[in-house]
């Protein structure tokens, strides 16, 4: 039992190590928060386009989304982080990650928002333009809305899966929690830090898993 | 333009690390065919155990799917693989893989068959248990095979994500396709050989990102 | 003989999907103040010919005018013209997301740019002429599928249409909330709207309409007063239907 606290919750450790924790729980914050900021954006972005846009757009876009929700982000991350300084283009780390996932998100946004959009009833926008509402007017105040009702407990899920994946920028040296635990591991020979990490991660997450399970029961809407 | 084409699409360069990224894929077909159908089947126990009437279990149960939410599966494996050494367990790269993606996929089909379970409707119950099944018989034939059907996109769709997540392998040095494709990758100082692995993780999932797409579609008609 | 000054001018219309031919030359003029009433049996056409005059349907040939302006005209303010006449749709079609006055109030505000307080107050005297100005916080999913119907009527209502278009108001409705549509028709027609009904309710033709027009298979059969179509119909076809439904 000794030697399991030793090495598993070594006191002295904690102390040394959780100001180095601590700045990777920053990073992880920052890369998630620009993630979820940049990915849902263009998600709902790429939908708009696309339904407003029609046929010509469909098929790149469908090759595009397919492309990212297909290939594993991990791969996706070590393509372009050792890819593009061959070509000439430096990216840190942290951009490589924000701009992977970024990416990723966007892609299952434009679907999940898609499903929405081509959910909504096709009577709805007839009664809205039968009013007099412009194209974009119905879209924006009759479809869109009944859309993102529809799209917003998918999405959250979505959202907080690829969150996490900001784990994977420990393999591309992002200073986030992981990296930051597995580093105090290898210098100080005790798992110590690994259960830090753990920990980080969920002082992090069950908020944002409670907020998640909070706007789904809020959204649990049908249509009638 | 042409710098792009030789330093992502490579033909030569694919060409030499072919037989290398196949030797990965092979591995990464491996590591699905045993943590696919393990997590099923835990998926299965955990969504049964979550409605039982024991209050240990569910609660037991209900901490490991929440465990599982709240922690990327990468910092699972690495607790695993970094952290069980240190109660003097040796254990190889495909153990702690095998492991840490069964806790994880466990929870999350889990939940999907919960949520199938959940929708089959109480009458179904009833009228099989009066037919004499008993609980078990009425499980397996009548409740699972609708519950099932019910979640079925969500079924295809996490398990597509299970077979992206074996890619975390290459972390703990598990020579699957992308461990592969990125040793190659070292090799040549070439990005080819991974463009080459996520063409094959496309061409291997994309069939199934499409029947995702058809079925939510479907559904929300 | 047409009246000098229709509201309402369809001549010629035609309307094909793919190779199937849907409206085959329809001539029919509409008076201001006029109640018509189409009928004829399923796949004859009417919902065809009334979401043309809006245009929610392309037309594929023929001319429409609506108080002076040709609808099919390429540079016509679409939406303008659509705000002029109203529409009720088989289905409500109300939006689900915003309560009967949000409902009523959007293209008050957003089409006709009217400030908050003045789309509520025209807003709450429309639904106060169907009836439902007590209703008016409530979403369409706690509302009767009567109270739906009269809803969307007086969405359509507020913007003060020249014309009224119902695509079978009543099909969707359970018999007993069948009559309080059929009632704020009625006041609608009393305070002298251009109404161009499709419906299956007859006696509701035969009581409020002006002129009832007997459709079949893409053209007008016959036309006249309810007293001719429903008491001695000319046509043979329409005798047929006339029967069918009567029975």
């Amino acid at each position: 039992m000794e030697r399991f606290l030793d090495s598993f919750l070594n006191a002295k450790l904690i102390a040394a190590t959780w100001p180095a924790i601590l700045s990777g729980l920053v990073v992880t914050v920052e890369i998630a928060a620009l993630v979820v900021v940049t990915g849902l954006l263009l998600g709902l972005a790429l939908a708009l386009l696309r339904w407003r846009a029609g046929r010509w757009i469909g098929w790149p876009l469908m090759l595009f989304v397919d492309l990212f929700r297909a290939v594993p982000p991990l791969v996706l991350v070590l393509l372009i982080f050792f890819g593009l300084p061959n070509v000439g283009i430096e990216l840190p780390s942290f951009a490589v990650l924000w701009l992977v996932l970024s990416l990723v998100l966007a892609a299952f946004a434009e679907e999940i928002v898609w499903a929405g959009l081509i959910a909504v009833k096709r009577g709805q926008s007839e009664a809205a333009r039968s009013t007099g509402l412009s194209e974009n007017q119905t879209l924006i105040y009759v479809v869109l809305p009944q859309a993102l009702r529809l799209a917003v407990p998918p999405l959250t899920n979505r959202t907080i899966a690829i969150t996490k994946n900001t784990a994977l920028g420990t393999v591309i040296g992002v200073p986030e929690i992981i990296n930051q635990a597995t580093t105090a591991v290898s210098f100080s020979g005790n798992a110590t830090p690994l259960l830090m990490g753990a920990f980080a991660y969920l002082l992090l997450f069950v908020p944002v898993i409670g907020l998640g399970r909070w706007i789904e029961s809020r959204f649990a809407w049908r249509r009638q | 333009m042409d710098v792009l084409l030789q330093q992502f699409f490579n033909l030569e360069i694919m060409g030499k690390a072919l037989p290398l990224v196949l030797q990965g894929l092979k591995t990464t077909l491996l590591i699905c065919a045993i943590v696919i159908p393990m997590g099923l089947l835990g998926g299965v126990l955990v969504a049964l155990a979550t409605r039982s009437s024991l209050r240990a279990l569910r609660v037991c149960v209900t901490l490991l799917v929440d465990l599982m939410r709240a922690l990327p599966p990468l910092v699972v494996l690495i607790l695993v693989y970094s952290g069980l050494p240190f109660l003097g367990l040796r254990i190889s790269p495909l153990t702690a893989v095998t492991i840490a993606f069964f806790l994880n996929n466990a929870a999350y089909y889990g939940e999907i068959i919960r949520a199938g379970i959940e929708s089959v409707p109480a009458g179904q119950w009833e009228a099989a248990r009066s037919t004499g099944l008993r609980a078990d018989q009425t499980v397996l034939w009548v409740i699972l095979p609708q519950g099932l059907r019910n979640v079925l996109p969500d079924l295809v769709s996490n398990t597509v994500e299970v077979v992206k997540l074996t890619s975390l392998a290459s972390v703990v040095s598990l020579q699957e396709m992308l461990y592969s494709a990125d040793m190659a990758r070292s090799l040549t100082f070439n990005a080819s050989p991974i463009v080459l692995a996520a063409l094959i993780y496309f061409a291997l999932l994309w069939p199934a990102v499409r029947l995702v797409s058809r079925l939510e579609h479907a559904a929300a008609r | 003989m047409r009246p000098p000054h229709p509201l309402l001018d369809i001549r010629g219309l035609r309307k094909s999907f793919g190779a199937v031919e849907v409206l085959k030359g329809i001539d029919l003029a509409v008076s201001p103040g006029e109640l018509v009433f189409l009928i004829g049996p399923s796949g004859s056409g009417k919902s065809t010919l009334l979401r043309c005059c809006n245009r929610l349907e392309e037309p594929s040939g023929g001319s429409i005018w609506f108080d002076g302006q040709e609808v099919l005209a390429d540079r016509i303010d679409i939406n303008a013209l659509r705000r002029r006449m109203g529409m009720v749709f088989q289905s409500f079609n109300l939006y689900p997301h915003m309560t009967a006055l949000g409902n009523v109030t959007l293209a008050l505000r957003k089409v006709l740019k009217k400030p908050r307080a003045e789309a509520e107050r025209i807003a709450l005297a429309a639904l106060e002429r169907v009836g439902l100005a007590h209703k008016a916080g409530a979403y369409p999913a706690e509302l009767s599928g009567g109270q739906q119907q009269r809803v969307a009527i007086a969405r359509a209502s507020a913007l003060e249409p020249g014309l009224m278009l119902f695509d079978e108001p009543t099909s969707a409705l359970d018999p007993e909330l069948v009559g309080s549509v059929l009632q704020a028709m009625r006041d609608m027609r009393a305070a002298g709207m251009t109404m161009l009904v499709v419906s299956h309710e007859m006696r509701f033709a035969r009581e409020a309409a002006d002129r009832v027009v007997f459709m079949d298979a893409g053209v007008i059969v016959e036309q006249g007063p309810p007293e001719q179509i429903f008491g001695a119909p000319r046509h043979e076809r329409t005798r047929a239907f006339v029967s069918e439904v009567a029975r």
